[in-house]
C-alpha cells in the first residue's frame, strides 16, 4: 500500500494487535485538526481455528465501521485512499500479538557484560528467558540443557571490552555451538544470533556460529568498562525481531502488506510517545502499559530513556504469574473485603484460562484491580533495577579481575524527581472510574512529593506512536486532545508517623482566584478539586517528620495542574509505605480511602 | 465488541483429526504412508547428541592451548570410557606425567586450540516419537516424522498438565456433578484414563499416580490442590512437561465445576474404549488445549446429540453458549437478544452485552466477553 502524500490524509486507521485484543481507531481531519472519531476492538486471532491475525484486525475494523457509520472495508480489504467518505487514506499498525520476543542473552561477567546484554535485550522489548554468563555458577552441560529446553526466538551474545581478552567469548560461542539451539518457530528456521561483544573476537564467533545460525555482528555493547553502547544491539534485535520472528506469526505477512509503514512492536510505539512527552514538555516521566501478557515500563531520567518489558506480568495470559511472583498475601492486601484464599486463587486461574473475560461484579473488579497493583509494582521494581548507572566504573579492570564483583549500580529512577506518571493498558484505560486508575498508579508506584498523573483514555498510545513516524501532526494533535486524560496531581510527603497524627497542611491557590486549605493527618487520603486545564499554586506544609519536597518540616511550593480527579493528598507514608497487618484493620482502611476518594459505587 | 465471541472448546462424537508426529531433529521414519498404526507404536526415531562436558586440558596439563593437540593419547573422534586417559604431558625431563581423564563415557568430539578445552560428548540420547493415536499414516515427512489421521471422538479440555499418554476409559462417577474421591481408586485403575465429575483433589491424584493410572479427566480442580500436587505455584500456563506420573485434563475450570453434560455423556458412551490424551496446554498466542481422542477403530460413533456448526460470523440470536465467568459460571443457554448499545454493569463499565435464556427458562444479561460459543 502506498500513499503519495501522508500529510494530505483526511482519514487514518490505526490498529494495535495485542496478545488478548486487537484495537482499531479511526482518526479524521475535522476542520484543521485531527481528532479521534471512534474505537473498535475484537479478540486477537493468532490461534486456532483462525491462526491469522488479520481476522481480528478485520473484526475490530468492522466494529469501527459500525460505530462510525463509515464503510472502510471492501470485503476483506481496507479501502485506500478514501473516496466519497469511504475507506481511509492511511493505515498503520502495532503488534505484540505473539506475546513478545523471547530471547536468551550471553555475557562473560554476570554483573557486567551479561547485565548490559540483558538491558539491551529488555530495552528492545524482548522477554529475557535466561542470562548465561561464564561465571554464573552453572556447569557447561547445565547451560546447554537450558538452552535446548527454552527454544528461544533469538540469542544475544556479548562479552569482553574491545581489545580485551577473547578467550571467554570464544568459550561462550563454543558452548552455544555445542548446544545447537533450535527456535520454536519451525524446524527449517535458522536461529538469529546477535553478537555484540569484543570486536576482536568477531572472527572466532563467525567461524563457530556462522553456518549454524543467522548470525549478525554489531558494535560491542560494552566497548569499555565505563560505557555502555546498547543502541546498535537494540536496533539489531528489533530489526531481526520484525524480520524473522514477527514475520513467522500467523497472518503477519498479510498484515505487513496492508500497512503504510512497517508494523511496530507495541512497546517501541509506546516508548516513542513517552520520549516525545519528555522532550516536548521538558519533564522526567514514567509511562506504563499493562497488557494481557506483559507490562512495559518506560522512563526518562537524566535524559536517558529506559524501557523494560516484564514479560510474564500481565492481566490475562500472565495473571497467574503475578500471583506466583508476588504471593497471595500481597494481592489480598489490596482487596477491601474478606475473600478466601482458595476462592481468590480459583478466580485468578479462571481468568488465566479464559483471558478475554471481564469483571461483571464490583467484587471481581476490585480483585482485578488489586492484582493490577501488584503487576505494576513488580514491573516497576524490575524497571528500577535495570535502569541503573554502570557497575564497575570506579577503576579500570580487566575482565578476569571482575569475576566476583558484587557492588550494585544506582537506579536512575528517582521518584522525587518524577514529574509525570502516565498509565496505559486495558485495566487502567478501561477502569470505570478514572480515580480507580489514579489510585492503582499511586499504590503501585508510590510517587513522592508532587507528581502529575495521567492515563491513556482508551489505550491508543501504541497506535499514536506508530502514526507519529509517518504523520507526526495527526499523532500529536490526537494525543494532546483525545488520548491523554489528565487525572490530576498526587501530593505524597515522604516519611512515616503515628496513625491520626498531624502530617501536612495543603494550601491550594487556583489560578482562577479561589483558594482552599486542608489539613491531612497521617494515614489519611483526601481530594481537593482542581479540574482539567486548571492550574494552581500549591503550598505543602509538612510537620517535621515529613518531607514534602523541600526537606523535613519545610514548606514546599509547586505549580500544578488539575485533572478529572483533582489533587490527591496521600498521607499514608512513604519509605516506608505500610498497610495494616491485621486483615480487619486493613479492610477498614482500604474502605476509608476508597470512600474518601469516591473510588467505587455503593452497592445495594 | 460487536463481533466478539470466544471460540469454545470442541466436544464432538465424530470427527476426523490429523496429528503431526515429528522428531526434534532429523532421524529415521519407521512407518510409511498407508500404514495403520497404534498409539503406542514408534513411528520415528533419532538420537540427540549426548550431553557435553568440557575439560580444560590446557590447565590440567599446564600446557598452552595451541599445544593441547600434541598431548592427545587418543585422536579426536575416539570413544572413551569414564576415567580413561585421553591426554598426557610430561615434564621435568619426562619424569612427571600429568594425565587428563575423561569424566564420562562418550566421545572426544573436538579440541580448541584457542581455549585449550576438550569437548567430550556423552552417548547419544535416543528420541522416539509414538503415533499417539490409533490411525493411518497419511503423509511421511522425510527424516522427520509422519502425519497420522484418525476418525473418532474428540474432547478438548480447558487446562491440563502432563504429556501424551493412552489407556482405557474408566468412569468412576455416575453423574457429572459428583466429585472424585481417593476411596474410589483401586488396582483396577492401573493403566486407565479415569473420568470424574466436578472435582479432583491432591489425594486422588497422588493415589491414582501411585496405582499406575495414566490420566484423569474431570470438570475442575481447586488451584490450591494443583499447587500442592505440582509442588509449586503455576505461573504462566505453559504445561505438558510435568513429570508427576499422570496427566490431568480439566474440562470446565478451577473450582468445583460440574462437567458439561455433553462432555460427560460422550465419555460415558466411550467407557471401555482406548483413549489418547494429552495434558499439554499453552495459554498464549498459539493456544494449545489439552485433549482426549478416541479412535473409532471400526466401531460406531456414540450418539450424543447434534453437532452444531461453528459460525465464523460470531454470536447470533439462537447461538448456543456457555457462561465462562461468575456469576452463572458454567450455565448453558441460547442468545435471546444482542442489544447494539452499550450497557452499564454493576462495575459501571459500559460494555456490549447479550441476553441469554438458560436451559431452565430463566434469563440474564451478561457481557458478551463472558460467554463462549459451544462448538461441535
Amino acid at each position: 500500500m502506498t500513499v503519495s502524500n501522508p500529510d494530505g490524509a483526511t482519514s487514518i486507521l490505526a490498529t494495535d494487535c495485542g496478545s488478548t485484543t486487537t484495537k482499531a481507531i479511526l482518526i479524521e481531519l475535522k476542520g484543521d485538526e485531527y481528532r479521534l472519531i471512534v474505537r473498535g476492538e475484537a479478540p486477537t486471532t493468532v490461534e486456532a481455528p483462525f491462526e491469522d491475525v488479520t481476522k481480528g484486525v478485520l473484526n475490530a475494523v468492522r466494529e469501527v465501521e459500525e460505530l462510525a457509520g463509515r464503510k472502510i472495508l471492501a470485503g476483506e480489504t481496507i479501502m485506500t485512499p478514501s473516496k466519497n467518505g469511504e475507506g481511509v487514506d492511511l493505515y498503520v499498525s502495532t503488534s505484540s500479538a505473539g506475546g513478545g520476543l523471547q530471547m536468551m542473552v550471553f555475557g562473560v561477567v554476570k554483573t557486567m557484560t551479561a547485565e548490559s546484554a540483558q538491558r539491551a535485550a529488555l530495552g528492545a522489548g524482548a522477554i529475557v528467558m535466561d542470562v548465561i554468563a561464564s561465571n554464573d555458577g552453572r556447569l557447561p552441560y547445565q547451560k546447554i540443557k537450558r538452552i535446548r529446553q527454552l527454544r528461544p526466538d533469538m540469542i544475544l551474545l556479548s562479552g569482553g571490552i574491545d581489545g580485551g581478552t577473547t578467550t571467554h567469548v570464544a568459550e561462550l560461542a563454543e558452548l552455544l555451538s555445542a548446544a545447537d539451539p533450535k527456535a520454536r518457530l519451525g524446524a527449517g528456521y535458522l536461529l538469529p544470533v546477535v553478537y555484540a561483544g569484543n570486536k576482536d573476537a568477531s572472527g572466532i564467533v563467525k567461524a563457530t556460529l556462522g553456518d549454524k545460525t543467522a548470525l549478525v555482528i554489531t558494535d560491542n555493547l560494552r566497548p569499555v568498562l565505563e560505557r555502555e553502547n546498547l543502541g546498535p544491539a537494540r536496533t539489531q534485535i528489533h530489526d531481526l525481531f520484525m524480520e524473522h520472528v514477527m514475520a513467522h506469526a500467523p497472518g503477519y505477512k498479510k498484515l505487513m502488506e496492508w500497512t503504510l509503514v512497517p508494523i511496530m512492536p507495541t512497546p517501541a510505539a509506546v516508548g516513542r510517545i513517552i520520549e516525545t512527552i519528555a522532550r516536548e514538555k521538558g519533564i522526567q516521566p514514567i509511562g506504563v502499559d499493562i497488557g494481557g501478557a506483559t507490562t512495559d515500563v518506560f522512563s526518562v531520567f537524566q535524559g536517558v530513556f529506559n524501557r523494560t518489558v516484564s514479560a510474564n506480568l500481565g492481566m490475562s495470559y500472565s495473571i497467574s504469574n503475578v500471583l506466583a511472583e508476588t504471593g497471595i498475601d500481597n494481592i489480598m492486601r489490596w482487596v477491601p473485603f474478606h475473600v478466601e484464599e482458595k476462592d481468590l486463587r480459583n478466580r485468578i486461574k479462571n481468568k488465566m484460562i479464559r483471558p478475554t473475560t471481564i469483571p461483571q461484579s464490583l467484587e471481581e473488579l476490585m480483585i482485578e484491580q488489586g492484582i493490577a497493583r501488584e503487576a505494576l509494582r513488580l514491573a516497576f521494581e524490575q524497571h528500577k533495577s535495570l535502569a541503573v548507572g554502570l557497575k564497575g566504573v570506579q577503576q579500570e579492570r580487566t575482565i578476569s579481575d571482575t569475576f566476583d564483583q558484587t557492588s550494585s549500580g544506582e537506579t536512575l529512577v528517582n521518584l522525587r524527581d518524577l514529574d509525570m506518571l502516565v498509565g496505559s493498558g486495558g485495566v487502567l484505560s478501561h477502569a470505570p472510574r478514572r480515580v480507580q486508575a489514579a489510585l492503582m498508579l499511586i499504590d503501585a508506584f508510590l510517587p513522592e512529593c508532587v507528581t502529575h498523573l495521567a492515563v491513556d483514555s482508551i489505550f491508543m498510545m501504541p497506535q499514536l506512536g506508530v502514526l507519529s513516524t509517518v504523520h507526526p501532526k495527526a499523532a500529536t494533535e490526537v494525543f494532546n486532545k483525545d488520548c491523554l486524560i489528565h487525572l490530576g496531581t498526587c501530593i505524597a510527603p515522604v516519611g512515616t508517623g503515628k496513625e491520626g497524627s498531624e502530617c501536612v497542611r495543603v494550601k491550594l491557590e487556583r489560578e482562577q482566584g479561589s483558594s482552599e486549605e486542608v489539613a491531612v493527618n497521617f494515614g489519611q487520603m483526601k481530594v481537593m478539586a482542581l479540574a482539567v486545564g486548571e492550574k494552581a499554586r500549591v503550598l505543602t506544609n509538612p510537620t517535621k517528620g515529613f518531607d514534602a519536597g523541600a526537606g523535613h518540616g519545610r514548606t514546599f511550593e509547586a505549580k500544578i495542574e488539575g485533572g478529572v480527579v483533582g489533587v490527591i493528598i496521600d498521607c499514608r507514608g512513604r519509605r516506608p509505605f505500610v498497610l495494616p497487618v491485621s486483615a480487619e484493620q486493613r479492610v477498614k482502611k482500604l474502605n476509608e480511602w476508597n470512600t474518601a476518594l469516591n473510588v467505587y459505587p455503593a452497592v445495594s | 465488541m460487536a463481533h466478539a465471541y470466544t471460540p469454545g472448546v470442541t466436544v464432538t462424537a465424530k470427527t476426523k483429526l490429523v496429528r503431526e508426529r515429528r522428531l526434534p531433529l532429523a532421524g529415521t521414519v519407521l512407518a510409511k504412508a498407508g500404514d495403520q498404526v497404534k498409539a503406542e507404536q514408534v513411528v520415528a526415531r533419532t538420537e540427540l547428541p549426548g550431553n557435553v562436558q568440557t575439560v580444560n586440558v590446557a590447565n590440567i596439563l599446564s600446557v598452552l592451548p595451541e599445544d593441547v593437540e600434541g598431548t592427545l593419547t587418543k585422536p579426536v573422534g575416539s570413544s572413551l570410557e569414564a576415567d580413561e586417559v585421553f591426554a598426557m604431558s610430561r615434564s621435568f625431563f619426562g619424569l612427571f606425567k600429568s594425565k587428563c581423564k575423561s569424566p564420562i563415557k562418550g566421545t572426544l568430539e573436538s579440541i580448541s586450540n584457542i581455549t585449550g578445552q576438550a569437548i567430550l560428548r556423552e552417548p547419544p540420547i535416543p528420541v522416539e516419537v509414538h503415533a499417539y493415536v490409533d490411525g493411518k499414516v497419511i503423509e511421511v515427512m522425510e527424516k522427520e516424522g509422519v502425519r497420522v489421521e484418525t476418525e473418532g471422538s474428540f474432547i478438548q479440555g480447558i487446562f491440563g498438565i502432563g504429556g501424551e499418554t493412552w489407556g482405557e476409559i474408566k468412569l468412576l462417577v455416575k453423574k457429572s456433578d459428583e466429585p472424585l474421591d481417593a476411596s474410589m481408586l483401586d488396582a483396577s485403575c492401573s493403566g486407565k484414563i479415569l473420568i470424574g465429575g466436578s472435582r479432583v483433589d491432591t489425594a486422588f491424584l497422588e493415589k491414582a499416580a501411585s496405582l499406575g493410572a495414566k490420566g484423569v479427566v474431570v470438570g475442575g480442580i481447586d488451584d490450591k490442590d494443583l499447587r500442592q500436587f505440582l509442588g509449586y505455584d503455576l505461573g504462566v500456563a505453559i504445561t505438558g512437561s510435568e513429570e508427576k506420573g499422570i496427566s490431568l485434563i480439566i474440562t470446565e475450570g478451577f473450582g468445583g465445576m460440574r462437567m458439561a453434560e455433553k462432555t460427560f455423556s460422550l465419555l460415558r458412551a466411550l467407557e471401555g474404549r482406548k483413549a489418547s490424551i494429552s495434558g499439554v496446554t499453552q495459554i498464549r498466542a498459539g493456544v494449545m488445549r489439552p485433549e482426549v481422542i478416541v479412535a473409532m477403530d471400526g466401531k460406531p460413533a456414540p450418539v450424543t446429540g447434534k453437532a452444531s456448526v461453528f459460525s465464523e460470523s460470531g454470536l447470533e440470536i439462537g447461538s448456543a453458549i456457555r457462561v465462562i465467568r461468575e456469576p452463572n459460571f458454567g450455565r448453558l443457554g441460547r442468545v435471546a437478544d444482542l442489544p447494539p448499545e452499550l450497557r452499564e454493569l454493576e462495575t459501571e463499565a459500559k460494555v456490549r452485552v447479550l441476553e441469554v435464556e438458560f436451559d431452565d427458562g430463566t434469563k440474564a444479561v451478561l457481557p458478551r466477553a463472558n460467554v463462549e460459543m459451544i462448538e461441535g
